[in-house]
C-alpha cells in the first residue's frame, strides 16, 4: 500500500511529496487532511461555506464507494479499513493535481477557497511565501465516518500503538473557539499557530515495510527474524515477536513547532519504530495557546507515555523547554525526559520565572503550578556529554556539546544502525565563556539543524565585540544610559565578563548594573558547572574565577531614575515582558540612551518591532511609546551562522539535512546550499509536515570465525576486476543468525553431503599407448592451464586440482583412446571445460 | 587472549590485555610502599635523622654506613625515595594500544609508562580522574623536588649484598627497576595523551574492541571497564564501593515509614498503626543487614559523594577481573569514622594537636564532611583545621566543580545552586584554612591546639615529616593515619622513639568479601580472575576463611609477571549484511524453527568491520569476439559451488526421467543403491544414499540436463 501523502492546507508540495516523485511514484491525488475540530465549531465558524459540517457526514459505506473511484487514494482506504482513519468530524480535503486523475467528481460539496489551500505544486518544491492566495485548483470536501474505537493497524501487533494518531483536544484546553478564529483571522501565521495539519502519512503497515524491504510476502516469516537478528547482534537483549520484524526501514520527521519558525521548538521523530520528542518548548510571540505545541497531534485517545519512547531537551531556554510542565503534567506524560545536568539545574528556575510573570503578572489562570514543575523536574534523567544512554534495549542516545548556552547539548538519536543527530542550537566559534560545539564523524541518516542565522555570516567575533565595547563607550561618554536585555543566563555572562575586563581596562566609573534575582543565581551555576565553560576559564578557575565580578553590581529598580550613565543588563532578552521592557519604557524617551540587542527576537515581541524599525509601538492599555533612544543590534546571540552549519553538516557527514528553528525564507536559501555542496537531500518541513526518509539498516549476523578467517587469508581487498566471492550459508535458529561454511552447517544441522560426480568419455584419435597419450595430455594441460595445479599421477592418471583424468584404450577400436575425465559438482566450470578443451583434441606432438 | 600481570600489588594494579589484535593496559597503579624502606625526607634540618648511626654488617664491614642508616633496630635507605614500577621487560609496552584507567590512585605510573617505553597510543580516564590525578602527582613530584637530595644510593642495590641486608630490604622485589620520581615536564606530557571519557561512553579501539567506562561508586569519577566485542566481554573491576548507596537507601526507607503513616487509613488506632512502623523499621534493619551494612542509622555518611556503581552492565560477562578491594577487610568504614572523629575531639580537648597524614582528595572530603557535622555538637567551634599540601586549594575547588559525577543528594545541592560539599562552608566561616605549605602564610596563622590534614601518607616526604618531628615527642599529641595503603608501624619505623599517640583507623570504602560474593551472585561471570592475595586469607588471619573469594568455578589468580591464558575461545565475529543482498537471500525451512539461506557475496573488510555485498552483476558481453574469447577463458575454479545434501528417490527419479523423454530408462539393483542406466545416451546414473556418479559421453547438454534433473531433488548449502 501506498503510504499518501497528506498534508496540512499549504503544505501540500513539500519535501516528501518531491521525495515521492523522485522516486518514481506518481501520485495523482493528494489527501490533505485538516483538523478541524471540533466540528460544531468549524460548522458554526461565519463564512465557512462548508454545509456538512453540522451533519451532513457521509456514511463510511459511501466514502469507500466514491473511493474506489479516486485514483491513488487506495492508501486511505486501507488505512480507514484498518480502524485508522481520520477523527470524527474531520474533514478530508481532496486536492487533484492538475493534469491528473479523472477530473472533477461530483462530491457532496465544494469548498472553494474556504482555506487559503496552497497549491499541490508537485513539481516543484518552491514554496510562496505566505500560505494564502494561491487558488486551490480542486478541492473536494467530505467528512469521513468516525474510526472504530480501536486504532491499531491489524499486522502491526506490537508497535501498533507507535504511531502518531491524534487525540481529541484536551478538556482543559482553555479557549478553543477563540483560538481557532485567531487561527483562521490570521492566515499566515496558521502554520505556526495549527501545526497539527494531520499529516497523516505515515504508519505504514506490515505490507508497507514488506515492499520497503523489496522481499516478497512469501519470504516474510522467515525474515521476520530477521529484525530481531539486529537487536540481538548489537548485543542488547532480543527483541521478539512480530513486532521487530515490521520495524520500518524509514525514518519520519515531524515538527510540531520550529518548523520554518524560531520559537516553540518541538520536534518528533520516528525511528527504527521508536517515537521520540525532541525539545518542547514554548513560543515568545504568542500569550494564547499557539505559545505550547499542539500535543494532541501525538494521540488523540492514548495517553502520551504510550506513544512516547522518550522526551529530549537541548538546552534550557524557554523555547525549547518552556511547554515541559504542561506537557508532562497537564497533558500527561509519564516517559523518561533527558537533559544535561545544567539544564536540569536551571530549567525549574527559568521555568518558574516563566510561570510568575504569566500567573502573577498577566494573571493567567490554567496554567502549570510550581509543583507541576517539580512533578515534571522528577521524571527527568541527567546525562553526561559523550555518555551512551539506553533508553531501552534498542534506543540509544548520547549528548555532545553545543556550546550555545551552559549545558546545552547535540543530541544523537541512535536505534540499530539508523541515527539522527538533533543539534538543538549550538555555536560553533569558542566565546568568552563557552567552548565550540563539536560532533564526531558519527554519519546519521538524517541530521536536524537549526538554521537561526541561515544567511548570516557573522564577521569575526573580535570585531563584533569592539562594536560593541565602542557603542557602549560612546554612550557612557556622553552620559547616556545604556539598556542591555539579556536572559538570565547565557550571553548575559559573556557580555558581563566582556565589560568587566573592558572597564578594567579603560578604568570607567559608570556603574554597571545586572538585574537581580535570576542572574545572580545565574552565575553561581555557572561556577559549579564551569566543567561545561570553556578551556580559558576551567584552567584558570582555581585562580580566578571569572564569574566573581568586581564592577558589576546588583540592579535596584530605583537605579533606573538615577541620573548620569549607567549600564544595566535586565531580563528578559527580548524586551517583551519584566524588568527590561519596564526599563525601555523609562528610558526610551531619551535620544541619548541606547538599546543593544545582542540577540535573536522573536516575531511578535517588542525587541523584534524596535529593530524592525518601529518607532512608536502600542504598549499595554493603548498607550504609545515613542522610542527616541538609539536601537542597536549586535549578534551575540550564540548560534552558528551558515559558515558554522555548514562545519557541522562537514563534521557529522548525514545522510541527508533537515532544517528547523529558522525562517523559511533563510532556509531555503541555505538548503540549497548544503544541497549544492554536500550532494544530500535537505528538507525544510513547516509545522505538521511530515517528512520521510527511507532508510536501509543492513542486517548484522554473526559469521563463524572459521569462514572469515579462512576469506581473510586469501587477501583483503577483492579485486575490482576479479571480485572473489564468499560462500557461506546462513542458518536462522529462533532468533540467532549464523553464517557459517556449508561444511559446517551440514555438520550442524546433522545431515550427510550428497556427492555429485560425472565422468565423461573423450574419445581422442591416438594410436599411442595408454602411458603415452596419459604423458600427452598432462603436457598438454600443463601448458594450457597455468594457473591451475595439474599432476602426473605415478598410476598414469593425470589431475587437475581435484579433477581426474585417466586414459583407457578403446575396447572396439585401438587407434582412439578414451579419457575418462571425472570431477564433482563443485568443480563443474573447470569439468566442463577440460571436458571441452580434451575434445578439441591435443596438439600434434613432436615426434 | 591473554592477561599479563605487571604489578603484584592488588589495590594498585597494573595488568595489560591482548584481546582481538588489541592490546589494553588496565590501570598502571605505582607501588609506593618502597618509599617505606627509605629515611623521611625533612623540609627543615632535623638533627634526629642527620645523626641517626650508619648500619654495618655483623661482621663489622661498615662499607654501606652512608648509604644505610639504623633507627630503633630497623635499616633505612638514606636516599631520596624510589618507587616499584611495573614490570616493564614482560610485554613490549610500546605496542600497547590504550591504557584504561579507573581512579586517580591507579594512574600514578603513567609517566613511567607513557614517556619511557616508546608508548604511542592513547589513555581514556574520566575527567575527576585526571584533574585529581594531576594534583596527586603534581603534590608527589613537589613533595621531592622541593628538598633536593644530592646522595642516590644504588651501592645496596647490588643483588650480591641485598642478600646480606636484613629483613624488609633483604625481601624487597626488583630493586634494580626502582627509580626516583617523575618530573613535572613528564606529568604533564603523560597527562597530554589522556582522553576524556563519561560513564556509559562507548568507545571504539579500532572498530575491534567496544570499552566502555562504569560508574564504580569509589571515589569522584572513578570507573570499572567493560571491555566487548560483539560476542565476547570482559569486565574490569577495580576499587568499587558498594557504600555510596547508603543515603538514598535511608531516605527511602524514612520516607516509606513518613508515607505509611500518612497514607494509613485515620480509622485504625495509634497502636496498630505503631505496629506497621515498627515491622517497616525492623524490615529495614534486615534489608541493611543483607546489603552488609552495620549501623545504619547511626554511621556518618562516609563516602556518600560519588555516583552509585553501576552493577547491571556487568552482568554477562565472559571474564571478570577483580582488583582493588578494600584493604582492611575486617574494618567497618562508618565506625572508623567515628573513631576518628571521636580520637579527634579527645586530643584536642585535652589541649594536644591532631596531624591526619592523607592524600590531598579523596578521603579528607569525607573526614571534613563528619567533622562539619561534627564540630559544634563535639565544641570543637574554635580549633582551626589546617589542610597544607602544594594543591590544597585546588583540590577543595575541584571537588565543587563535578556535580555530575556526584551522587543524587550532593547533585541536588548544586540544583540549589549551592556548593555540594560542605568544605566551603568551613572555609567561608574560617574554620578550615588551607596552605601550600608549612612556610610563608602558614606560620603566621598557627595556633595550638590544631589538626592538621597533610600529606604524604607514608610519611617520608612532605609536610607530615615535619609534624612527625614537630609533635613525636609530647604524648598529648595524637596522629591519626586514614590512609590504608601504608602499614602504620612501617610508616611510623623512623620516628621510633616515638611519644605521640598514634592511632589507626583506616578508611577504606572499597568492596570487601562479602560484598564481593554478593556483586558475583548478582552478576554471574563465567570467569573470575584476581591477584592471588584474594584467593587465600590474609597472612595475618589465617584462619578466616571468609575474607577470600569464593566463586564457582575457582577463580583464576595471578602474581607479578605472570601470563594467564583466559579461558575463551572465539568462535563469532559480527558481519553486517547488506540490505540489498539480505534482499536476493531466499530462506528455506529446513527443520521447524531452523531456515538456512545460502549466501554467495563479496566480503569488504575495512576498520575491521566486515560487510557483505552483493556479487556484482556479470559485466554484459560486449562485443561477438570478447564474447567468444570469455567463454573460452579458463574458469575461476575459486568460484564455489555449494555443497549438496539429501537423497534421490529412484522411482521418483526415473519417473522424471521419463517426463522429460529419456524412454529407455533401466534400473539395475546393486549393494548400495541403484544404477540409471539411459541405454540410447549410453549414459549410466549410480544412486547411492550419499552420492551420486554420471557417466556420459563427451555430451555437455545432456550432461547439464541430467544435472539439473538430479539437482532438483536435494537440497543445496
Amino acid at each position: 500500500m501506498q503510504g499518501t501523502a497528506k498534508a496540512l492546507p499549504g503544505a501540500a508540495h513539500g519535501p516528501k511529496v518531491r521525495a515521492r516523485r523522485e522516486s518514481g511514484l506518481s501520485i495523482p491525488t493528494l489527501w490533505v487532511t485538516a483538523a478541524w475540530r471540533p466540528r460544531k465549531e468549524r460548522g458554526s465558524q461565519p463564512g465557512t461555506p462548508g454545509s456538512e459540517g453540522g451533519s451532513g457526514a457521509l456514511s463510511g459505506k459511501s466514502f469507500n464507494s466514491s473511493r474506489k473511484g479516486v485514483p491513488g487514494g487506495t492508501g486511505l482506504g486501507s488505512r480507514t479499513q484498518g480502524g485508522w482513519g481520520p477523527g470524527p468530524g474531520r474533514v478530508l480535503l481532496q486536492v487533484q493535481a492538475p493534469g491528473r486523475g479523472r477530473g472533477p467528481r461530483a462530491g457532496p460539496a465544494w469548498e472553494p477557497g474556504l482555506r487559503p489551500l496552497h497549491p499541490p505544486a508537485l513539481g516543484s518544491h518552491a514554496r510562496p511565501l505566505g500560505y494564502a492566495q494561491a487558488p486551490p485548483r480542486q478541492i473536494r470536501l467530505r467528512s469521513v465516518p468516525p474510526p472504530p474505537a480501536r486504532v491499531y493497524l491489524p499486522c502491526r501487533r506490537r508497535r501498533s500503538r507507535r504511531c502518531w494518531t491524534r487525540r481529541p483536544a484536551p478538556s482543559h484546553r482553555p479557549a478553543a473557539r477563540d483560538w481557532l478564529s485567531a487561527v483562521q483571522s490570521e492566515g499566515p501565521e496558521r502554520g505556526r499557530a495549527f501545526p497539527a495539519g494531520a499529516p497523516e502519512a505515515g504508519a505504514p503497515g506490515c505490507a508497507c515495510a514488506v515492499r520497503a524491504a523489496g522481499l516478497v510476502p512469501a519470504e516474510l516469516r522467515s525474515w521476520a527474524v530477521v529484525g530481531q537478528a539486529w537487536s540481538v547482534g548489537s548485543g542488547s537483549a532480543a527483541a521478539t515477536g512480530w513486532g521487530a520484524a515490521c520495524r520500518m526501514p524509514e525514518i519520519r520527521v515531524t515538527p510540531l513547532g520550529a518548523g520554518q519558525d524560531v520559537g516553540r521548538s518541538c520536534i518528533l521523530v520516528s525511528i527504527g519504530g521508536k517515537n521520540v520528542m525532541l525539545d518542547c518548548g514554548m513560543h515568545m510571540g504568542f500569550n494564547d495557546d499557539r505559545r505550547f505545541p499542539d500535543f494532541s497531534y501525538i494521540t488523540r485517545n492514548g495517553r502520551l507515555t504510550d506513544f512516547l519512547d522518550c522526551v529530549i531537551i537541548s538546552h534550557f531556554h524557554l523555547d525549547h523547554c518552556g511547554a515541559l510542565p504542561y506537557f508532562s503534567e497537564m497533558v500527561g506524560y509519564d516517559g523518561p525526559i533527558y537533559m544535561t545536568h545544567p539544564t536540569q539545574a536551571i530549567c525549574p528556575i527559568l521555568l518558574e520565572d516563566y510561570r510568575k510573570i504569566a500567573v502573577d503578572k498577566k494573571g493567567e489562570a490554567n496554567f502549570f503550578t510550581s509543583q507541576m514543575i517539580k512533578d515534571c523536574m522528577k521524571k527527568v534523567v541527567a546525562v553526561h556529554l559523550h555518555q551512551t544512554v539506553q533508553v531501552d534495549d534498542e534506543l540509544e542516545i548520547k549528548a555532545y556539546y553545543a556550546g550555545h548556552v551552559l549545558g546545552a547539548a547535540m543530541f544523537q538519536i541512535k536505534v540499530g544502525s539508523e541515527s539522527v543527530v538533533y543539534t538543538g542550537d549550538y555555536n560553533m566559534t569558542p566565546d568568552r565563556h563557552l567552548g565550540a560545539a563539536w560532533i564526531d564523524k558519527c554519519r546519521p541518516n538524517l541530521l536536524i539543524t537549526e538554521s537561526t542565522y541561515a544567511t548570516t555570516i557573522r564577521d569575526s567575533k573580535r570585531c563584533r565585540e569592539r562594536d560593541f565595547l565602542k557603542k557602549v563607550h560612546e554612550t557612557v561618554e556622553r552620559g547616556g544610559k545604556v539598556l542591555i536585555p539579556v536572559f538570565a543566563l547565557g550571553r548575559a555572562q559573556e557580555l558581563c565578563i566582556l565589560l568587566e575586563t573592558f572597564w578594567e581596562r579603560v578604568n570607567l566609573k559608570a556603574p554597571i548594573y545586572f538585574s537581580t534575582g535570576l542572574t545572580e543565581k545565574a552565575n553561581h551555576y555557572y561556577k559549579l558547572f564551569i566543567t561545561w565553560t570553556n578551556q580559558k576559564i576551567r584552567k584558570t578557575f582555581v585562580q580566578r574565577n571569572m564569574f566573581e565580578f568586581k564592577h558589576i553590581k546588583a540592579f535596584d529598580r530605583a537605579f533606573a531614575d538615577n541620573p548620569g550613565p549607567m549600564v544595566v543588563f535586565a531580563t528578559p532578552g527580548m524586551l517583551h515582558a519584566g524588568q527590561s521592557l519596564q526599563i525601555f519604557r523609562k528610558w526610551a524617551g531619551n535620544e541619548k540612551n541606547m538599546v543593544i540587542m545582542p540577540g535573536y527576537c522573536v516575531q511578535g515581541t517588542v525587541g523584534h518591532k524596535i529593530l524592525s524599525g518601529q518607532r512608536k509601538l502600542e504598549m499595554e492599555g493603548r498607550q504609545v511609546l515613542e522610542v527616541k533612544m538609539q536601537v542597536e543590534y549586535m549578534s551575540f546571540s550564540a548560534h552558528a551562522d551558515a559558515k558554522g552549519i555548514m562545519q557541522l553538516v562537514g563534521q557529522a557527514e548525514p545522510e541527508s539535512v533537515l532544517l528547523v528553528h529558522g525562517e523559511a525564507k533563510k532556509m531555503e536559501f541555505l538548503k540549497q546550499k548544503i544541497e549544492q555542496e554536500f550532494r544530500v537531500n535537505c528538507y525544510m518541513p513547516a509545522n505538521g509536515e511530515t517528512v520521510t526518509l527511507p532508510t536501509s539498516p543492513s542486517i548484522p549476523v554473526g559469521i563463524s570465525l572459521g569462514l572469515l578467517k579462512r576469506e581473510m587469508a586469501q587477501g583483503l581487498l577483492p579485486s575490482a576486476k576479479k571480485p572473489r566471492l564468499l560462500h557461506g550459508t546462513l542458518i536462522m535458529k529462533d532468533s540467532s543468525f549464523q553464517l557459517v561454511s556449508s561444511e559446517q552447517a551440514l555438520k550442524e544441522l546433522g545431515l550427510a553431503e550428497h556427492q555429485l560426480r560425472f565422468t565423461c568419455r573423450v574419445h581422442l584419435h591416438d594410436s599411442r599407448k595408454e602411458q603415452e597419450t596419459a604423458a600427452r595430455v598432462y603436457s598438454h594441460l600443463k601448458s594450457v592451464l597455468k594457473d591451475h595445479c595439474v599432476q602426473h599421477l605415478p598410476d598414469g592418471s593425470v589431475t587437475v586440482e581435484s579433477i581426474l583424468i585417466q586414459a583407457a584404450a578403446h575396447s572396439e577400436d585401438p587407434g582412439t583412446k578414451v579419457l575418462l575425465v571425472s570431477w564433482t559438482y563443485q568443480d563443474e566450470e573447470l569439468g566442463s571445460y577440460l571436458t571441452s578443451l580434451l575434445k578439441k583434441g591435443l596438439p600434434q606432438a613432436p615426434s | 587472549m591473554k592477561l599479563y600481570c605487571l604489578s603484584g600489588h592488588p589495590t594498585l594494579p597494573c595488568n595489560v590485555l591482548k584481546f582481538k589484535s588489541t592490546t589494553i593496559m588496565l590501570d598502571c597503579g605505582l607501588d609506593m610502599t618502597s618509599t617505606l624502606n627509605f629515611l623521611p625526607l625533612p623540609l627543615v634540618q632535623s638533627p634526629r635523622l642527620s645523626n641517626l648511626p650508619g648500619w654495618s654488617l655483623k661482621d663489622g664491614n661498615a662499607f654501606l654506613d652512608k648509604e644505610l642508616k639504623e633507627c630503633s633496630g630497623h635499616v633505612f635507605v638514606d636516599s631520596v625515595p624510589e618507587f616499584c614500577l611495573p614490570e616493564t621487560e614482560l610485554i613490549d609496552l610500546s605496542t600497547v594500544d590504550v591504557i584504561l584507567i579507573s581512579n586517580y590512585h591507579c594512574m600514578m605510573a603513567l609517566p613511567y609508562i607513557t614517556e619511557h617505553t616508546g608508548f604511542t597510543g592513547t589513555v581514556y580516564a574520566t575527567e575527576p580522574t585526571v584533574q585529581i590525578g594531576r594534583l596527586l602527582m603534581e603534590e608527589l613530584v613537589n613533595f621531592i623536588e622541593r628538598v633536593p637530595k644530592a646522595q642516590s644510593a644504588s651501592l645496596w642495590k647490588n643483588k650480591d649484598i641485598q642478600r646480606l641486608l636484613p629483613s624488609p630490604l633483604k625481601d624487597a622485589v626488583e630493586v634494580s627497576t626502582w627509580r626516583r620520581c617523575y618530573t613535572m615536564q613528564e606529568v604533564n606530557s603523560a597527562l597530554s595523551k589522556i582522553q576524556l571519557v563519561g560513564y556509559s561512553q562507548k568507545i571504539e579501539l579500532f572498530g575491534a574492541v567496544q570499552v566502555t567506562p562504569l560508574s564504580s561508586g569509589y571515589a569522584l569519577g572513578s570507573s570499572n571497564w567493560i571491555i566487548q566485542s560483539h560476542y565476547e566481554k570482559v569486565s574490569y573491576v577495580s576499587g568499587s564501593s558498594l557504600l555510596t548507596t547508603h543515603p538514598q537507601h535511608l531516605t527511602a526507607a524514612v520516607d516509606t515509614v513518613h508515607q505509611s503513616l500518612v497514607e494509613l487509613p485515620s480509622g485504625l488506632g495509634f497502636w496498630s498503626k505503631l505496629v506497621v512502623v515498627v515491622f517497616l523499621f525492623l524490615f529495614y534493619l534486615i534489608f541493611c543487614r543483607i546489603i552488609g551494612r552495620k549501623r545504619c542509622l547511626l554511621s556518618l555518611p562516609s563516602s556518600s559523594f560519588s555516583q552509585p556503581m553501576d552493577q547491571a552492565s556487568l552482568k554477562n560477562s565472559d571474564v571478570l577481573v577483580l582488583t582493588g578491594l578494600t584493604q582492611i577487610p575486617t574494618a567497618n568504614p562508618d565506625g572508623m569514622v567515628g573513631e576518628f572523629c571521636s580520637n579527634l575531639a579527645l586530643t584536642v580537648r585535652n589541649g594536644g594537636n591532631v596531624l591526619v597524614p592523607c592524600y590531598p582528595s579523596g578521603v579528607i572530603y569525607d573526614l571534613l564532611e563528619c567533622l562539619y557535622q561534627y564540630i559544634d555538637s563535639a565544641g570543637l567551634s574554635n580549633i582551626p583545621f589546617y589542610f597544607i599540601s602544594p594543591v590544597a586549594n585546588s583540590s577543595l575547588e575541584f571537588s565543587q566543580i563535578f556535580a555530575e559525577w556526584l551522587c543524587h543528594n550532593k547533585q541536588t545541592k548544586v540544583y540549589l545552586p549551592e556548593p555540594p560539599f560542605p568544605h566551603a562552608e568551613l572555609i567561608q566561616t574560617n574554620k578550615l584554612r588551607h596552605y601550600p605549605s608549612i612556610h610563608g602564610d602558614f606560620s603566621n596563622d598557627f595556633r595550638q591546639p590544631c589538626v592538621v590534614f597533610t600529606g604524604h601518607p607514608s610519611l617520608r616526604f612532605g609536610d607530615v615529616v615535619h609534624f612527625m618531628e614537630l609533635w613525636g615527642k609530647s604524648s598529648l599529641n595524637t596522629v591519626i593515619f586514614t590512609e590504608p595503603d601504608f602499614s602504620y608501624l612501617e610508616a611510623l619505623a623512623p620516628y621510633q622513639p616515638l611519644a605521640m599517640k598514634c592511632i589507626y583507623c583506616p578508611i577504606d570504602t572499597r568492596l570487601n568479601f562479602i560484598q564481593v560474593s554478593k556483586l558475583l551472585k548478582e552478576v554471574q561471570p563465567l570467569h573470575v580472575v584476581c591477584p592471588e592475595q584474594y584467593t587465600q586469607p590474609p597472612p595475618a588471619q589465617s584462619h578466616r576463611m571468609d575474607l577470600m573469594i569464593d566463586c564457582q568455578p575457582p577463580a583464576m589468580s595471578y602474581r607479578r609477571a605472570e601470563v594467564l591464558a583466559l579461558p575463551f575461545k572465539r568462535l563469532f565475529e559480527k558481519i553486517e549484511i547488506m540490505p540489498e543482498l539480505a534482499d536476493s537471500l531466499v530462506p528455506m525451512e529446513i527443520k521447524p524453527g531452523i531456515s538456512l539461506a545460502t549466501v554467495s557475496a563479496v566480503l569488504h573488510t575495512k576498520d575491521n568491520k566486515h560487510v557483505l555485498q552483493p556479487p556484482p552483476r556479470p559485466a554484459p558481453p560486449t562485443s561477438g569476439k570478447k564474447r567468444k574469447r570469455a567463454s573460452e577463458d579458463i574458469p575461476d575454479c575459486k568460484v564455489l559451488k555449494p555443497l549438496l545434501s539429501g537423497s534421490i528417490p529412484v522411482e521418483q527419479f526415473v519417473q522424471t526421467l521419463e517426463k522429460h523423454g529419456f524412454s529407455d530408462v533401466k534400473v539395475e539393483d546393486t549393494a548400495k543403491g541403484h544404477i540409471v542406466l539411459l541405454q540410447e545416451a549410453e549414459t549410466l546414473i549410480q544412486i547411492e544414499e550419499d552420492s551420486t556418479h554420471i557417466i556420459c559421453d563427451n555430451d555437455e547438454m545432456l550432461r547439464v540436463r541430467l544435472r539439473d534433473l538430479v539437482l532438483k531433488f536435494l537440497q543445496k548449502f
